[in-house]
């Protein structure tokens, strides 16, 4: 056997249906349970958008709108993705990056778990943790901001911004095989906050500067959350195959990097 | 290599080898982490792989655990790749962790590991066999360096497996917990398991081991029974403050080595009674003696000086 058949999905071992399946749950499982014990991960990831929205939404502007989109709902949309982005960088990198930078991913590549199962439960917490931020943000909207919008929209900007997220866990993974144990949250945040920023989560898009609306063109959390306000009938009016599209192309780079940090772990050393 | 191993070829074939390294090669970069690396583990048996740091023990194991190629060589178990997902099955692995998720508790730990597995151990029993029994609920955040190394442990035996690695088990135990582990794995091989483990102490590999691999700077050096590698430095070791000169005492016949201790002398002599008879007659006022037999200790010491000298006359 060479080097090749290391590569992301290695043969299996034969197992039923029901034990691998059982398997994937318990390791799902387990990851959201660690998740939500790690006070850092939960406080910020759940705590920042959610203190954000309540400052800015519903003490401040409550009463303004933009563009015709009343605030509270206006930013419940920014907000989420602001809320899902980090859920997903912080689920994906920074876990991806200290398992394998201290050990313990090798010590589970040494057992005999399917190796898709560890991504597979990283991907699908940060779709929950998504999903939480989400029902959150409207629940305060509902409740204190006078938020109202039919069930079937609420369920389609639910489902764009919990569906948004994957192009985000798509960069945890490649961020967590580029980054060290240590180094993975600044690098996270290095990358996020000016995202955020510039993709206008936290100052409205027509608010920003030019230049800087120019650089959101390319910037995944731009694109998400012009679909996410498209819903609310806020959105910049381009087409949502576009955005679509636009992260698409983003997460197929990022899944293409994290592939080739995979491979170049199997010849690398730790400890 | 030393004369040991080729006295132990023998009952070494007699065994089924259930892993092997076979010319192995692995270098990372420039470094040359393994070099001409042939070694067997028998079934049954517990196997120790004995070198200082960075000696390439835990480059052997990560060998023979698949989790990376060898540059050149063959590296088989149970006949097979170590990549292949069957061998994973039948082989346990305790690693040298930086981090282990600190907010699950050792239960649920146990429970992810075991259902990997087709037939795992029921976890009160891996909790049992680990010494877990009561921080069971605990989570590993929360326990002593020495909890921490046992729930390794659990996770490496909870398969049920029939060859299990062990990569410094006892790192960080205290003298109790390292008994209570030496049982463990006595327990484990009374079950017909196989055990390769790796260790810097000598003690360890001659209570526990079968057999004991001597590695130093990527080549085994030296290899056989714990009997038969204490043998390698055979004799006695007489320590005692004398007014005879050094080269005086060298004279003496049977000693093969003098050495200054402080204000002592260390004197290593094939057999003590002969040299002690003279020293005494030589030098009346001879005091502070001691004599000691040639450790194990001792003989690794020899083995890899020996090693690293005709290392550099090579270089």
């Amino acid at each position: 056997m060479s080097t090749a058949t290391l590569a992301l999905e290695p043969a299996q071992v034969e197992r039923s249906f029901q034990h691998t399946a059982t398997i994937y749950l318990k390791e799902a499982k387990y990851e959201f349970l660690k998740y939500l014990r790690l006070r850092v991960y939960t406080a910020s990831v759940l705590g920042f958008p959610l203190m954000f929205y309540v400052l800015f939404g519903l003490v401040l502007n409550s009463k303004e709108n933009f563009g015709g989109t009343r605030v509270p709902t206006y930013l419940i949309a920014t907000y989420g993705t602001f809320g899902v982005m980090g859920a997903s960088l912080f689920g994906t990198a920074a876990g991806l990056a200290a398992d394998r930078g201290l050990g313990w991913l090798q010590v589970k590549r040494a057992s005999p778990m399917p190796p898709f199962a560890y991504f597979a439960a990283k991907v699908v917490i940060s779709l929950i943790f998504s999903t939480l931020i989400v029902l959150a943000l409207f629940a305060l909207g509902l409740t204190f901001g006078g938020v109202r919008m039919p069930v079937a929209e609420f369920a389609r900007l639910l489902g764009t911004l919990v569906a948004g997220s994957l192009p985000f866990s798509a960069m945890g993974l490649a961020l967590g095989y580029f980054t060290g144990p240590n180094s993975a949250p600044p690098t996270i945040n290095l990358i996020y906050m000016p995202m955020s920023f510039c993709s206008g989560l936290w100052v409205p898009f027509m608010f920003l500067p030019k230049i800087v609306r120019q650089i959101a063109l390319v910037l995944p959390p731009y694109h998400l959350s012009q679909l996410a306000l498209g819903v609310v009938g806020a959105g910049t009016h381009e087409s949502n195959s576009r955005h679509w599209e636009a992260l698409l192309a983003f997460t197929l780079i990022c899944l293409g990097a994290a592939r080739i940090g995979f491979e170049r772990d199997q010849e690398k050393m730790y400890g | 290599m030393i004369a040991a191993a080729e006295r132990s070829e023998a009952p070494r074939k007699t065994r089924e080898a259930v892993a092997s390294l076979d010319s192995v090669n692995k270098n990372y970069g420039s470094v040359r982490a393994l070099r001409g690396v042939n070694f067997d583990v028998s079934a049954g048996q517990v196997v120790a792989l004995v070198g200082p740091n960075g000696a390439g023990k835990t480059t052997a194991v990560k060998l023979l655990l698949g989790l990376m190629p060898p540059t050149a060589g063959k590296v088989r178990v149970f006949g097979a790749d170590p990549t292949d997902p069957e061998n994973r099955i039948r082989t346990g692995a305790m690693l040298q962790v930086g981090r282990v998720p600190e907010t699950l508790r050792v239960r649920e730990h146990i429970d992810l590991f075991s259902a990997y597995y087709r037939k795992p151990m029921p976890a009160a029993e891996v909790l049992a066999a680990a010494g877990l029994e009561k921080l069971g609920e605990r989570k590993f955040g929360e326990l002593s360096g020495g909890q921490k190394q046992r729930v390794l442990f659990a996770l490496a035996i909870c398969g049920d497996p029939d060859l299990l690695f062990l990569d410094e088990p006892s790192v960080g135990l205290d003298v109790e917990a390292r008994r209570l582990l030496w049982d463990e794995i006595r327990q484990l091989v009374e079950r017909g398991k196989t055990v390769l483990l790796t260790t810097h102490y000598l003690q360890e590999a001659d209570a526990l081991a079968d057999r004991i691999a001597v590695i130093n700077q990527g080549e085994i050096i030296a290899e056989g029974t714990p009997a038969e590698i204490k043998a390698l430095t055979s004799g006695k070791k007489i320590r005692c403050i004398t007014s005879l000169s050094l080269s005086h005492l060298r004279q003496i016949p049977g000693v093969t080595e003098v050495q200054e201790d402080r204000e002592a002398v260390e004197i290593h002599a094939a057999e003590a009674e002969w040299v002690l008879r003279e020293l005494l007659a030589r030098d009346a006022a001879l005091s502070g003696l001691e004599v000691t037999s040639a450790g194990l200790e001792e003989a690794f010491l020899v083995l890899t000086q020996d090693n690293e000298r005709n290392g550099r006359q090579r270089n």
